[in-house]
């Protein structure tokens, strides 16, 4: 908990900098015996890529609500392109922003080109239709009915929908999930293209590996609040280590030795197995095999990667980003 | 569109010049009209189940011609035949020659409506049930039958003029109320129903989330059902017309008003109906719980008047009786929409009432 950069909690009292898209200070929105969202502080440049990264039930999609107008908070205050909520700016707001939610299923009857021309009509300009359905590479599929789409087809024609009102600012939530790779890939390169021309995006996801290919910065969310925040880079660089090994034995192991061995930073048991986060894997490796061995204990499995953005969350909370 | 102080730049790169959308209260109607005609269930239910059931019904119930009243003459009576003879004349009765054993339980079953007997050295005698409106109207007949047959003569000759009225007929009640029946149907299901469907797959807080205004979607409703309407009433009215000669005697514009409220009330219901239900299982059951009783209390199969005194008030504040009971005006009566100012009273009270809670109920998400 105490890795977080601590966010300047001023922020509001400072005159408004002109490249902050969207801000947010002590958001906080209680349900009946949860609090989903327990007091979060975010600053977002313009053409910044920013992503929520968390597990299921962390709060994400109840902080990206409460940014985007759609769901009141119990406290703290949310700006939006230097606007708040319910002061007589929400029209123009919404004409900027393209929105799409966790799980909206679109008129089944209703045909791709049909939707999309639907959405534009409730902007005051837009993109023409056949090119936002291009962008998303739906061409093929204008006159089929939303309801004989694939879920990678359906996502992209939600994605299309946010877009058709050239917005300047993207909230998508949980973009990919459920998405086979090559559709997930499809959805990343429009996102990509989005951000290129200078647009910017808050997205939420579970995906380390979407978190790391997409957005400039990552708040990595856990239990409604913001546990760790920076570039992807930043943050795996705070583990203090570049390599990672995990491992299973047969037999007890204490743990008090590994952190000993050189070159380990620190281990970690989860579940069955271990976690070790390692800076000179070299050395590290050959006094690992020699301590299992004098632990006589025996060794099942063993993988080492570099370090993700899953490590952090890992290392940061013990438990396992996607199934947490 | 003004540019909000501190907000980022525009895109930087030139990207084609932005296109003026269209309309957004057209291209929401386009929709709700599209889903509604690619379902082809919905459109059974809405144009072709109300004209088989006006068929079935208006067949079941036709005018036929009078039945005959059934006469037995015992065959112990004298002069049996001649009896039998004089009685036939009358074009009003089917007569019958049974033995008296026959006759008793003919009679006792209802089978025969009366006996005609004569015991040796008696008048002849009529037994019949004097509590049977039948048995009373055949002996009224079988008595003229035979006076006259026996050499009788009228005093005051009398023409008779046989009527058979359109509009006064079953079918000529029922096609109004069937009208009334689907629009109740078509406008609660069709927008209750839309509306939390849309709820439930997230689709109104999607809808939210744009500048979209909230009063253009409720407004598509409206047009939506305002373009079904047509189609709707004309099937009816047409079949009822073509099958079974219903007239609509008043004017066409006054059926299309009383139509167009009816159609709105009970979209102002629906509305209501689903302003905050959360599941399809919900808004049908309160759908249900709405309907039903005035399927059976608005006089749409069979008239309303057979119902207690002190159950009249509270049936005719009901909406689908008033829209009935307009529609009968102007169909079957021929009255100018001035005639049924309670009823468009009634209908605008409970239009007015469900709009104003609906619009105040209503949750997007």
């Amino acid at each position: 908990m105490d890795s977080a950069p601590a966010p300047d909690p001023v922020f509001l009292a400072s005159p408004a900098r002109a490249d902050i898209a969207l801000r947010c200070a002590g958001l906080v929105k209680r349900y009946a015996d949860v609090t989903a969202v327990a007091g979060i502080d975010l600053e977002i440049r313009g053409g910044e890529c920013f992503g929520l990264l968390g597990p299921n039930g962390a709060g994400k999609t109840t902080t990206v609500e409460m940014l985007e107008g759609l769901t009141l908070p119990d406290a703290g205050v949310v700006e939006v392109l230097g606007c708040r909520w319910g002061t007589g700016c929400d029209q123009d707001l919404r004409e900027r922003m393209g929105i799409q939610l966790q799980e909206t299923q679109l008129a089944e009857k209703l045909t791709v080109a049909e939707t999309v021309r639907l959405f534009q009509s409730f902007y005051r300009q837009g993109r023409p239709v056949e090119e936002v359905i291009g962008m998303v590479e739906l061409q093929e599929k204008q006159r089929a009915r939303v309801g004989k789409l694939s879920s990678g087809q359906k996502q992209r024609l939600a994605l299309a929908c946010s877009l058709v009102c050239d917005p300047d600012l993207l909230f998508l939530d949980e973009p990919t999930t459920g998405l086979d790779p090559q559709a997930r890939i499809k959805i990343w390169e429009v996102v990509e293209e989005f951000h290129q021309r200078g647009g910017t995006i808050l997205l939420t996801t579970h995906y380390m590996e979407e978190a790391a290919r997409l957005c400039d910065r990552v708040a990595i969310m856990d239990h409604g609040q913001v546990i760790a925040l920076g570039t992807p880079n930043e943050l795996v660089a705070s583990l203090g280590a570049d390599q990672v090994v995990e491992f299973h034995v047969q037999g007890a192991l204490l743990q008090e030795p590994l952190l000993r061995l050189s070159g380990v930073k620190a281990a970690r048991k989860k579940n069955q197995g271990y976690f070790l986060t390692v800076t000179r894997i070299g050395e590290a490796l050959p006094a690992l095999l020699e301590e299992i061995a004098r632990q006589g204990a025996r060794l099942e499995r063993l993988t080492t990667h570099q370090a993700t953005l899953e490590d952090v969350f890992i290392s940061l909370t013990g438990r396992v980003l996607r199934d947490a | 569109m003004p540019e909000t102080a501190g907000a980022p730049a525009r895109h930087p790169e030139p990207k084609p010049g932005p296109v003026r959308p269209p309309n957004p209260v057209l291209e929401l109607t386009l929709a709700r009209i599209r889903e509604f005609v690619r379902e082809p269930e919905a459109l059974f239910w809405v144009f072709v189940f109300p004209v088989l059931l006006a068929f079935a019904l208006g067949i079941a119930f036709r005018n036929q011609a009078p039945e005959k009243l059934r006469v037995a003459v015992e065959t112990t009576t004298p002069d049996v035949g001649r009896v039998v003879t004089l009685l036939s004349r009358s074009s009003d009765l089917q007569v019958l020659e049974l033995s008296p054993e026959q006759a008793a339980q003919a009679l006792r079953t209802g089978k025969v409506d009366l006996v005609v007997l004569q015991e040796p050295g008696s008048p002849y005698a009529f037994r019949y049930d004097p509590t049977r409106p039948q048995s009373r109207l055949a002996r009224l007949r079988a008595d003229d039958a035979l006076e006259r047959g026996l050499g009788r003569k009228d005093l005051v000759p009398i023409q008779e003029e046989p009527v058979s009225e359109p509009g006064a007929r079953y079918i000529d009640f029922l096609i109004p109320g069937l009208i009334g029946l689907n629009l109740m149907g078509s406008g609660m299901w069709g927008i209750g129903f839309a509306v939390v469907q849309a709820r439930t797959k997230k689709l109104l807080k999607r809808f939210a989330a744009t500048p979209m205004r909230r009063s253009h979607y409720l407004l598509s409703f409206m047009l939506s059902r305002l373009v079904f309407l047509v189609p709707e009433v004309a099937a009816l009215v047409v079949f009822g017309w073509i099958v079974f000669q219903v007239e609509v005697r008043g004017s066409l514009i006054a059926l299309t008003v009383v139509s167009l409220l009816g159609s709105f009330t009970f979209a102002g219901l629906g509305l209501l109906l689903a302003a905050r239900t959360k599941t399809i299982e919900a808004v049908s059951g309160w759908m249900n719980f709405v309907m039903l009783p005035m399927w059976l209390l608005s006089g749409t199969f069979f008239s309303y008047s057979r119902f207690p005194e002190f159950l009249q008030p509270a049936i005719r504040a009901l909406p689908l009786t008033a829209l009935n009971d307009a529609l009968r005006a102007v169909m079957n009566e021929g009255l100018a929409l001035s005639q049924s100012w309670l009823e468009i009273l009634v209908l605008c009270f409970w239009a007015g009432v469900s709009f104003v809670l609906a619009l105040r109920l209503f949750r997007w998400q």
